[in-house]
């Protein structure tokens, strides 16, 4: 047992530190041509305007791993957002605590509800959350009866984004809410039993079964924890473009998809690592916040999206396929 | 909560009805009663299309005809042409549609005008073969004049500017945008004011957001930004406000969406701003429906009408070989009627 963690580690760690310096390089080359890329102002600017994706990627990271997946979650992020912008606009919260929390729980709400179709209704995730997407949604519409919140309506709300005093006066309370959700679940995935169920149930279910673990109640619990992260995201999005919509957010489960695929998690479940996720956010964040900087014509910035997400992808694999080979050749050994 | 909104939603029914009468007792209004108009807007949830449809019921009630509000679920042409069918259907009189493509919904709109229904476009068109005539909101040209002119303004007339525009593919906004270049290179007077560039946020906040940071970062001389486009000027007035940046604002927004970011002072990042009034807009359809219905006007450039109290107005040729009635310039919203209009949408 011992043996196999160190040898899964050694894989997803080379992994990791091949998608690290693709990172690093293109840092670097975005740095040489933009030279205001990387200051605190313009680094801070770019987590807070990449939070949504990078805290919902955790998510999708455990959902990913059980072999699932769930493209209910901007939806439900959009509930989450559009819930908590009318309590606001109408008055009837103002503390922006308890809007954080409300959303936190309607996204469980949500994640419950998509968690139980997938694991007692054995429904496919893909066509399970598809319903939900469209439902989340739906409802977000009807609760907005036409009506958006706007900056004016929000009050206090937005001043959350703004300032850092959870961050300690240095780091925006928005980007310290993520950093603390990288940090609990770099420790429960990688040092808790529920985190190695995870992994267990991903890899094989029939084995997980035999070996005690109720592979129904891991499925619930990671849906239900990724319907909490979007939740949270939805309700961070309003307070950072201070505005909620009922279409917000449309559309973004891809980006935190491919944020997770880039940090190579397996789309087939059973691999994958928080810090691998960490930098394949933190790849869409910077591919994000560097097109429009380089000069590239604005026009044809979706098409160079698409091709270095793709290289980095295709990179990452052949790492990954010359380490596999690599440890396979130890092994026959 | 529910009761809060709907004692909102009630008091908003009673503005309305007030102005509804107030309106009612002053004007000569065409005839419409028995007959049945229907109009379309692009998508639910979404203020500016709600104030679309207000304003067309009111002119359809108070002139004694019967409104049907039709919006479909989604901002596509799938969905309206469905809509579409429905109301072929139903047999109303005329429909007002406010199109989410220009040619999709072209078999759809054929298939009513043989069953004799009044086709005619607003906000959005649809192509010359699908309407009678197109309602517009502002002709392009004006539009183009009226944003130049406010970057020249804001700009003190010298200086760098850009523009944050919705998608590269977004029709009005790319019409807008050859509207103002041709405004520009055809007045001397603009011969001091550098566009450095066209950015595309895509009507995304995100997007909008990461443009707006770039175009600040790589043109620290930067006066002005122009964002025709409702999501794009909410974005980045608010980078603008949050970083206190001395670069200004201007473009076109939803009032209420918007009611931060407008003053006169540093404190705000917008001085001010444009839009139509979708109120009147879909007083207008109504009016024009009426007139097709009735046949006072075949959708023919040359012919008049008169709108209530909106006065007479004039078909014209548009650009793309059909005809259309343009509304008027776009309306100015600043500091002094800022609050008043956020109230309204």
């Amino acid at each position: 047992m011992k043996e196999k963690n160190g040898f899964l580690k050694k894989l997803s760690g080379s992994r990791e530190l091949g998608l690290a310096a693709i990172l690093i390089v293109l840092c670097i080359g975005i740095q040489i041509k933009s030279p205001s890329f990387l200051t605190p102002t313009s680094i801070s600017d770019m987590l807070k305007n990449n939070a949504v994706t990078m805290i919902m990627a955790l998510g999708m990271f455990e959902v990913l791993l059980i072999g699932g997946m769930d493209i209910s979650i901007a939806s439900t992020a959009g509930l989450a957002g559009m819930s908590v912008g009318l309590l606001l606009k109408y008055g009837i919260i103002s503390n922006t605590f308890l809007g954080i929390l409300l959303g936190i729980l309607i996204g469980i709400v949500c994640g419950v509800c998509v968690g139980l179709v997938i694991s007692k209704g054995k429904v496919l995730p893909i066509i399970a959350s598809m319903g939900f997407m469209y439902i989340f949604r739906g409802f977000a519409y009807v609760l907005s009866g036409g009506q958006w919140a706007s900056a004016a309506d929000l009050g206090t709300f937005k001043d959350f984004a703004l300032t850092s005093y959870l961050g300690f006066g240095v780091i925006n309370n928005v980007i310290m809410i993520v950093i603390v959700c990288y940090i609990i679940f770099f420790v429960v995935t990688k040092w808790t039993v529920a985190g190695r169920k995870v992994y267990a149930v991903g890899s094989n279910v029939e084995a997980a079964s035999v070996s005690g673990i109720n592979s129904d109640r891991v499925k619930l619990v990671v849906y239900t924890v990724m319907g909490m992260l979007s939740g949270l995201a939805g309700v961070l999005s309003v307070s950072v473009y201070g505005s909620a919509q009922p279409n917000m957010l449309y559309g973004q489960e891809m980006d935190v998809i491919a944020a997770c695929v880039i940090g190579g998690v397996s789309m087939n479940g059973g691999r994958g690592s928080v810090v691998g996720v960490f930098l394949g956010a933190l790849t869409m964040a910077v591919i994000n916040k560097a097109l429009p900087l380089v000069g590239i014509d604005s026009i044809a910035q979706n098409t160079v999206q698409g091709v270095i997400i793709l290289a980095v992808i295709v990179l990452n694999v052949l790492t990954q396929r010359a380490t596999d080979r690599k440890n396979l050749k130890g092994r026959e050994m | 909560m529910k009761r809060k909104m709907l004692s909102a939603v009630l008091c908003a029914a009673m503005v309305l009805s007030m102005g509804v009468s107030a309106f009612a007792e002053e004007a000569s209004l065409p005839d419409a009663s028995g007959k049945t108009f229907a109009i379309v807007t692009k998508s639910a949830g979404n203020p500016f299309n709600e104030r679309e449809e207000s304003g067309f019921q009111e002119v359809i009630e108070a002139c004694g005809g019967t409104a049907i509000i039709k919006q479909p679920e989604a901002a596509t042409a799938d969905a309206q042409v469905s809509v579409i069918q429905s109301l072929i259907s139903q047999g109303v009189d005329s429909i007002s549609i406010a199109a989410n493509d220009e040619n999709a919904l072209q078999a759809a709109l054929e298939e009513a005008t043989d069953e004799g229904i009044k086709v005619s476009s607003f906000d959005s068109k649809v192509n010359a073969d699908s309407r009678l005539t197109f309602v517009n909101q502002a002709g392009v040209s004006e539009i183009g004049v009226t944003l130049m002119e406010a970057v020249y303004d804001i700009a003190g007339g010298e200086g760098q500017w850009a523009i944050l525009s919705a998608t590269s593919q977004a029709a009005n906004q790319n019409a807008w945008i050859e509207a103002m270049k041709a405004t520009m290179e055809a007045d001397e007077k603009y011969a001091n004011l550098e566009l450095v560039e066209v950015a595309y946020g895509d009507d995304e906040l995100q997007k909008s957001t990461d443009q707006t940071q770039a175009l600040l970062d790589k043109y620290p001389d930067l006066k002005v930004i122009c964002a025709p486009t409702t999501v794009g000027i909410n974005a980045a007035a608010k980078v603008l406000q949050d970083k206190n940046s001395s670069v200004k604002l201007t473009g076109l927004g939803l009032p209420s969406e918007m009611k931060e970011y407008i003053g006169d002072d540093d404190a705000h990042s917008c001085p001010y701003m444009y839009l139509w009034n979708p109120i009147d807009l879909g007083r207008l359809a109504a009016y024009t429906a009426i007139a097709l219905v009735n046949g006072d006007i075949t959708g023919a450039a040359g012919e008049s009408f008169e709108a209530g109290e909106m006065g007479t107005f004039e078909i014209v040729e548009s650009d793309d070989g059909g005809t259309e009635i343009i509304l008027g310039a776009p309306f100015k919203f600043d500091a002094s009627n800022i609050e008043e209009w956020a109230e309204v949408y």
